[in-house]
């Protein structure tokens, strides 16, 4: 006849481990800290650089991501007069950009010398002067109107006006303002100086190109033929989302095929380049406070279940002696030790979930978390607490019962 | 009548310089419904004796059969099932968990065998119940006299139904009163047909027995005793 073996259920187990950490919950707690804050830190820090890095994204996806501009590099020296710049933009800027497979929509802008003419709304010359403004000029071509997205009252000018080099205007906002120019359905004609435009629409409003709104606007046509402009300063383009890195290598070329080196493209940083280094910044460092204060917690936890192992000496003959064998103690005090770390991950992860809400509300972000770290966070725990306990639950299983039931 | 316990030339030797012969071949049957009193001075052998039978300790030589079953050569997992089946410990200091009621102290005796925690909680009651202590379920240890807390402790001891109970020194910190009650109670567990072995130095507590084994230096005798 072989006798039964004993055993110690899991359900046991638990309920073992639950009285053990609640009879004392001070204690618990204070042993808990140590990987509490670790892993809250590491949640911080993973939540935040998450939360930082697609801010980041959001913000420069919108407009940033999707402009690209061309100017002439700087003066070379070779035809130019008095320092200025030689454009190698030509008047079709534009159109050629446009035709490339990635661009929505590209303009040519540039500021027109008027000499210091004044502007007036008004036909006759008032002699006080009071009704006269220095209002810039900028001419464009029409596709500029959509590459900045500007919102237009009335219309804009089109290829026609430009290929005329019609008189026609669109006002900035300011501009009209200052100009008394308060409708266009009756085509209202301002003078620049002795020449005379009329008024065909009103910007509203524009995503890109803020100087506009103060800035008569004129065709490129209208500009070459009345006030001398004789190359376009500067091409703006929108790009679809994720386009800008590819347009900015290609716009040169296509522009100017046989010096692309002489203009100068400016496009905007290659936003998963922001993100990573964002990231990576962050990251190295808070996640090694995080691994430290983690190594901390667990050194914590290994020490008070050690000292609790002595402490229990005498409970742990009285276990062997009711049938626990050396396997059934060293398992509990893992699952002590266990459940105490996975208690402290849970808590954890509460706290650097809570970190990462806090900062990002009071810098208006939208926290972002992938779940993966919050559900995985109590296994972690539970993982540093199993580690921890290793060795004082071999410690306890190595208990001899006669000892151990000798004193206490 | 059926053996409980039958040791046949069990000797314990502890390895030292020179070696200490705690055990010297021992004989000794103690049949189902026994109450054996372990008589014998300090450092004479009990505690060697106790710890064989109840199988926190191996003999160095000789065999020791508990309930039929040969103890020589079965796993730790088997001896520590017979513990905790077939044993209930006894110990002069109580070893009752501070932070668990009675109720709970009681039910640690079944813990590792298998059965379900509302089982073991019965179990437990009517072991308390039947120890005087029906009304003090959820009392603390702390706040139980001495007597109580052994009582307490017998009633875990009792809880898996062993064959055997073991008492080291039950009244070796309990005052005269309290002692005699402990007595009264080890005679009803006797009376019902428990199968009782007890370690004493006192030979007023020793008398109390049916049987009584003399030990000195590891020499188990058996006193002739007057049957009233
Ligand atoms: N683990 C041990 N190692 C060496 N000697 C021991 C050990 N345990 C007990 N002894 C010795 O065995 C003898 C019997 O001890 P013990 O059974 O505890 O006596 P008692 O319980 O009768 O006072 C004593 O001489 C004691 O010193
Ligand atoms: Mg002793």
């Amino acid at each position: 006849m072989t006798p039964a073996r004993s055993t110690f259920a899991l359900r046991d187990m638990v309920s073992e481990a639950v009285i053990a950490l609640t009879a004392r919950p001070a204690r618990t707690i204070l042993t808990a800290l140590g990987t509490v804050l670790g892993v809250a830190a590491l949640v911080a820090t993973l939540g935040l650089a998450n939360t930082a890095g697609n801010q980041i994204v959001g913000r420069f996806n919108e407009l940033e991501a999707t402009s690209v501009a061309v100017t002439p590099q700087r003066n070379t020296g070779f035809g130019g007069r008095d320092g200025q710049s030689v454009s190698f933009i030509p008047w079709d800027a534009g159109d050629r950009l446009e035709r490339l497979n990635g661009v929505v929509a590209a303009g040519t802008k540039s500021d027109v010398d008027i000499n210091g003419a004044l502007s007036r709304s008004v036909p006759v010359v008032d002699p006080t002067g009071l009704n006269e403004f220095q209002v810039p000029m900028i001419a464009v071509s029409p596709g500029l109107f959509e590459a900045a997205r500007s919102e237009i009252i009335g219309r804009a000018f089109d290829e026609g006006h430009n290929l005329r080099s019609d008189p026609v205007a669109v006002l900035g906002r300011g501009a009209a303002e200052r100009l008394n120019v308060t409708r266009i359905d009756n085509s209202p004609a301002i003078f620049i100086g002795d020449q005379a435009v009329t008024v065909i629409g009103i910007m509203s409003d524009t995503a890109r190109e803020p100087d506009l709104l103060n800035a008569i606007v004129v065709p490129d046509g209208y500009a070459r033929e009345r006030w001398a402009l004789n190359a376009p300063a500067e091409v703006v383009v929108e790009t679809e989302v994720g386009a800008a890195e590819l347009i900015g290598t290609q716009a040169a070329v296509a522009l100017a095929p046989n010096a692309p080196e002489q203009l100068r493209v400016t496009k905007p940083p290659s936003p998963r380049r922001i993100r990573t280094s964002v990231q990576d910044d962050v990251n190295a460092l808070f996640l090694a406070l995080g691994g430290l204060s983690l190594l901390v917690g667990a050194i914590g936890i290994a020490n008070v279940t050690l000292v609790s192992v002595l402490e229990r000496t005498g409970e742990i003959g009285l276990r062997q002696a009711l049938g626990a064998t050396r396997r059934h103690v060293a398992a509990q005090f893992l699952f002590e030790s266990a459940a105490l770390g996975a208690f402290a991950g849970l808590l954890g992860t509460s706290l650097g979930i809570l970190i990462t809400v806090i900062v990002s509300a009071s810098r208006d972000w939208t926290p972002v978390l992938e779940a993966w770290l919050p559900l995985s966070a109590p296994f972690i725990g539970a993982a540093i607490g199993l580690l921890a306990g290793t060795y004082p639950a071999w410690k306890a299983s190595a208990t001899e019962p006669i000892q151990a039931l000798r004193n206490g | 009548m059926t053996a409980v316990v039958e040791l046949e030339g069990v000797e314990r030797t502890f390895d030292g310089t020179p070696p200490v012969e705690a055990l010297k071949a021992t004989n000794v049957v103690v049949n189902q419904g026994d109450y054996v009193a372990i008589v014998g001075p300090s450092g004479s052998g009990k505690s060697t004796l106790l710890h064989l039978l109840g199988l926190l300790d191996s003999p160095t030589a000789g065999t020791y059969r508990l309930d039929g079953v040969d103890t020589q050569g079965i796993s730790e997992a088997e001896k520590a099932g017979l513990r905790a089946t077939r044993i209930g410990f006894v110990f002069q200091s109580f070893h009752l968990l501070a932070t668990r009621t009675t109720v709970e102290n009681v039910a640690l005796g079944e813990l590792y065998v298998a059965g379900s925690k509302a089982d073991r909680k019965a179990r437990a009651v009517e072991a308390l119940t039947r120890v005087g202590l029906g009304h003090r379920l959820d009392a603390y240890p702390t706040t139980l006299s001495g007597g109580e807390r052994q009582r307490v402790a017998v009633a875990r001891a009792l809880a898996a139904s062993p064959a055997l109970l073991l008492a080291d020194e039950p009244t070796g910190n309990l005052d005269s009163v309290t002692t005699a009650s402990i007595l009264d109670l080890f005679d009803e567990l006797h009376q019902s047909g428990l199968t009782v072995m007890m370690i004493t130095h006192d030979r007023n507590v020793a008398a109390r027995a049916d049987r009584q084994l003399n030990i000195n230096d590891g020499v188990v005798t058996e006193e002739a005793m007057e049957r009233a």
